[in-house]
């Protein structure tokens, strides 16, 4: 049994619950078991409370014994980025500095997912405090991607990515501030959804970047991303900058909405520093939706491309640099053994428990928001993310998508960019654009390398059509078989 | 030379609402250390703030009480510090764009004397904002301990221009303003339990110079009165100072009430850089007209205001006005009466001292009183018609203030109704006349004065009742 269910999608899996062929117990047990014959190697997990999911599943075929099932996500695992707060479970950020740290609440996507009936599974390792683009930056150790362990998951949510690769978890949430959820979803060949600015509440997520940061499904199918967005979007009064909007049923909105759309293609987005087989793989997909009737025009994002990643790395590290200083030590979190005063407690604690990357972060932040610099800096990013965002609306109000790659390269070797964040940054090229503007993105497996890599193909749609963009998507994945593969553990 | 002083004061107000300014959670005060908490206060990983929409009421309202511009955005930044009494490290302020602009205090100086109205002077406000309160720390012999019930309470700072010239005027300022805000229900202004709290800016400058001088400021000022005592010790220093010809050093100093000393806590002000930055966590609030109508409806007549009107259209003395208007519900209260019907001043006297003095002898708030405005106005009434005698009333007032009983009622209960029968009037004065021949005597050799002990034993044979101009008028029938 736990052989044939490991790589079904979720929405095979709720079809064979709502059958009774199969029970939660059976799934979460299957869930444990691929866990522990995989992790070893794949280290997708940080941390994993069975007893917890076990006695989840059983309530989850109590009710369903009773005629009581919550609906499509009941008695179905999900695994959260180590980033997003289960009441009782810890909440490290991959970090030493929330090392011992455990969740006296549940965020709202956690709350929305147990009254859902899924079945909260498995704290997934990340980069710390979500600013990498490897899993290299976990303080704990890095997660390996499931087609080659010699190779990065992609990052932020690298954890999240590789466990649902790894057919140790059908479904995950990530965090994506700058290109998080898709990026490791395109290298570890699966479906990674960040929804618009606004959809889908912050509440309980660790922030890095505020003004950035929104949570999303990880998914094998384009489907299953919409089942799982479906029960986390939607208003919620703890979150300020969440959007009042009416959740559609996106699964429905799949086959409802066939096309033919208007597909941008920024010519941008394939220039210098694009691996030629990913390039190839992005316009084979270019090719297919033509073929499909698509009205393919190219257009042109001069300012995003030539300014994103600076206009990001101002942004989300002054943003960063004030999220992160209630990690000081004082109520929470790691202090300095060594620490004699309170300034003492601050920059031990500090010093000892973020890792380089963070620092970095950390430190650039502060700067930018100098007295002296904050207009030169961060005042300025603010006006060209503007300025982004303009250049966003106006090519999508005659196309009904742009179509990219997700990165520009496949999975890279374990240390390979390590050393040098200028070449880490340059990975989230495609990607960071589309938070600076707010929009909905999507990433959908769209072939693989010579190697055997995955490749992902980049979907980014108008702001709060996410049903549009994954119709878009979903299109294109029901006339391939990618998502049919599965990494040789 | 002579020096003037210029002073400017930075005041801290926490506004009464039930809930903190970005949670849930209760607002309070004496509850255990760090029960009145969340994720939120103790910025947990992940926890987010939520305007509480009471606060921002609240703010605007002091505002338009004071007569401020109100922004027609409100906006928050991020005040980027560490302090372990800061759970977050930043605190939620507003930098550049604070919600209330200008406004004025309105003051009143002493008076020539007691009972004579004082000058007034409208002292101009830079700027009101709303910011959210930090906890409390607690220093031991070897650790300090940190209470967050404190942390996320409201609390707005407002600055005056440096515009004020004296201790008395800053004494004259903090008064005002908390009336202002104790009647508009925006604070409680308790400065003991730290809901309102001042700095003082103080300089001195050469009598006719416009430029400023080196300014001090002086913290922990934690009564009214020490503010007052504060700010004339420090003029008193600065005065000295440039008498043995030295120079004002840019400080911050910490005035001690009970000893009335001073000393310096920081030689020159830290260069704090905050690093302010609009919080992305909170939207920027859109402030309507109708939102603004809305507050204005509930806002309270000004004091001073009111004072005026009580001595112009109730023709009440100074006196009896500086009693009751300071106190919001005894002046509703008293107005409550005068519509009944109650001839002002007589109503306004009862209120002001025999009311007062029963509550405080009884340790009764108003609120908890018997006694209601009906009963002021039946009192009033029954002296003006002659039916009972002011020193009956007494007796009356008393009584009702016991058992709510309405006056006529005690009146009729108790027979104190005051006999106007001539013919039994008659006959008390007649045994007065009889009793005191060397009165008589005095009285009809022109002492007006002699009258009175005839009076006196007519008003105790009466036990009280007689009507005393009636007994004037038969005394001097008969004598003469």
């Amino acid at each position: 049994m736990a052989d044939e269910i490991i790589h079904q999608p979720a929405a095979r899996l709720a079809a064979l619950l709502a059958a009774g062929k199969l029970s939660s117990l059976e799934l979460v047990q299957a869930c444990l078991a691929r866990k522990r014959a995989v992790d070893d190697r794949v280290q997708a997990f940080n941390s994993c409370d069975e007893a917890a999911a076990l006695a989840a599943a059983q309530a989850s075929d109590a009710r369903r014994a009773a005629g009581q099932a919550r609906g499509p996500l009941d008695g179905i695992p999900v695994g959260l980025k180590d980033a997003i707060a289960v009441e009782g479970q810890p909440l490290t950020c991959s970090s030493r500095m929330l090392a011992n740290f455990v969740s006296p609440y549940d965020a709202t996507v956690t709350q929305k997912l147990k009254a859902a009936g899924a079945i909260p599974l498995g704290r997934l390792n990340m980069d710390e405090f979500a600013m990498g683009s490897s899993t290299e930056n976990s303080a704990f150790r890095p997660t390996a991607n499931p087609w080659d362990l010699t190779r990065v998951p992609g990052g932020s949510s690298g954890g999240s990515a590789a466990a649902v690769a790894a057919g140790e978890l059908p479904l995950t949430l990530g965090s994506d501030t700058g290109g998080s959820i898709r990026q490791p979803a395109a290298l570890c060949g699966i479906v990674g959804l960040k929804p618009t600015y606004g959809l889908v509440s912050r509440y309980g997520l660790a922030a890095y970047a505020s003004s950035l940061d929104q949570i999303g499904p990880l998914a094998r199918t384009v489907e299953d991303a919409a089942l799982l967005l479906g029960v986390i979007a939607g208003h919620d009064p703890r979150d300020s900058t969440s959007f009042q909007a009416e959740v559609p049923d996106y699964r429905a909105g799949l086959a409802a909405r066939k096309g033919p759309w208007r597909l941008g293609v920024p010519k941008e987005f394939f220039g210098a520093g694009l691996d030629p087989e990913v390039s190839a793989a992005a316009k084979r997909a270019l090719e297919f939706y033509r073929q499909h009737g698509c009205e393919i025009r190219e257009v042109s994002l001069p300012l995003a491309a030539e300014y994103a990643i600076a206009t990001y790395y101002l942004i989300a590290t002054a943003e960063a640099s004030s999220n992160l200083a209630r990690y000081d030590g004082i109520r929470y979190g790691h202090r300095s053994a060594a620490a004699k005063d309170a300034i003492d407690i601050y920059t031990r604690s500090r010093a000892e428990g973020f890792g380089s990357e963070v620092k970095r972060r950390i430190i650039l932040g502060t700067h930018v928001l100098s007295s002296g610099y904050y207009d030169a800096y961060y005042l300025r990013a603010q006006k060209v993310r503007t300025l982004i965002r303009n250049e966003f609306a106006a090519v999508l109000r005659d196309c009904d998508a742009l179509l990219s790659p997700t990165s520009p390269v496949p999975a890279f070797k374990l240390g390979e960019k390590s050393a040098d964040p200028l070449a880490m940054y340059l990975t989230d090229i495609y990607t960071i654009s589309v938070n600076l503007a707010g929009l909905p993105g999507i990433s959908i497996p769209c072939g693989f390398t010579g190697g055997g890599l995955p490749i992902g193909l980049q979907l980014i749609g108008r702001p709060f059509d996410e049903a549009g963009l994954l119709a878009i998507a979903h299109a294109y994945e029901q006339a391939h078989e990618w998502s049919q593969r599965h990494p040789a553990l | 030379m002579k020096f003037e002083a210029v002073i400017g004061l930075e005041v801290h107000v926490q506004l009464a609402t039930a809930s903190k300014m970005f949670t849930r959670v209760a607002a309070g005060y004496g509850e255990p250390a760090n029960t009145l908490t969340d994720p939120v206060v103790l910025a947990l990983p992940g926890a987010l703030p939520v305007l509480n929409k009471a606060a921002l009421d609240q703010i605007i309202k002091a505002g338009l009480i004071l007569g401020c511009s109100i922004a027609p955005v409100c906006k928050w930044d991020r005040k980027n510090y560490f302090y372990p009494d800061s759970p977050k490290n930043y605190q939620l302020s507003q930098y550049d764009q604070p919600i209330c602009l200008g406004g004025a205090v309105e003051i009143e100086l002493p008076g020539p004397a007691r009972n004579v109205m004082g000058e007034h002077k409208k002292i101009p406000l830079t700027r009101i904002h709303l910011e959210e309160d930090v906890g409390k720390l607690t220093h031991g012999a070897q650790d300090t301990l940190v209470d967050y019930n404190r942390a996320g309470t409201p609390l707005m700072e407002i600055v005056s221009e440096p515009a004020l010239a004296s201790a008395d005027e800053a004494y004259a300022f903090l008064t005002s303003l908390r009336l202002a805000l104790v009647h508009g229900g925006i604070s409680d202004c308790d400065m003991e339990k730290g809901q309102m709290r001042c700095d003082a800016n103080i300089s001195i400058r050469p009598v006719g110079a416009t430029r400023l001088g080196t300014k001090v400021e002086l913290k922990n000022l934690n009564s009214i009165s020490f503010v007052r005592d504060g700010i004339a010790h420090e003029i008193r220093r600065q005065l000295a100072v440039a008498a043995a010809g030295g120079t004002i050093t840019q400080e911050t100093r910490d005035y001690d009430g009970q000893t009335g000393t001073s000393q310096s806590l920081r030689s020159k002000e830290m260069a704090h850089d905050y690093r302010y930055f609009p919080d992305p966590d909170l939207m920027p609030v859109r402030v309507d007209e109708a939102w603004l109508a809305a507050l204005r409806a509930t806002i309270p007549e000004h004091h001073f205001d009111r004072q005026r009107r009580f001595m112009a259209d109730y023709q009440l003395p100074y006196t009896i006005t500086s009693v009751l208007v300071p106190d919001r519900g005894l002046a509703d209260y008293f107005e409550a009466a005068a519509r009944l019907g109650a001839a002002p001043q007589a109503a306004a006297n009862w209120i002001a001292n025999d009311l007062r003095r029963e509550l405080a002898a009884a340790k009764l708030p108003l609120a908890a009183s018997k006694l209601h405005p009906a009963h002021i106005a039946g009192l009033v009434s029954l002296v003006e018609s002659g039916v009972i005698s002011s020193s009956i009333a007494k007796e009356v007032f008393v009584a009702m203030f016991q058992s709510g009983e309405p006056p006529a009622a005690i009146v009729d209960r108790l027979g104190l109704r005051q006999s106007t029968d001539t013919g039994e009037l008659e006959k008390w004065v007649s045994a007065a006349i009889a009793a005191n021949p060397k009165a008589v005597a005095e009285f009809k050799a022109g002492n007006e004065k002699a009258l009175n002990p005839i009076k006196g034993a007519v008003m105790k044979a009466s036990a009280g009742k007689a009507n005393p101009q009636r007994v004037d008028e038969l005394a001097r029938k008969l004598i003469g």
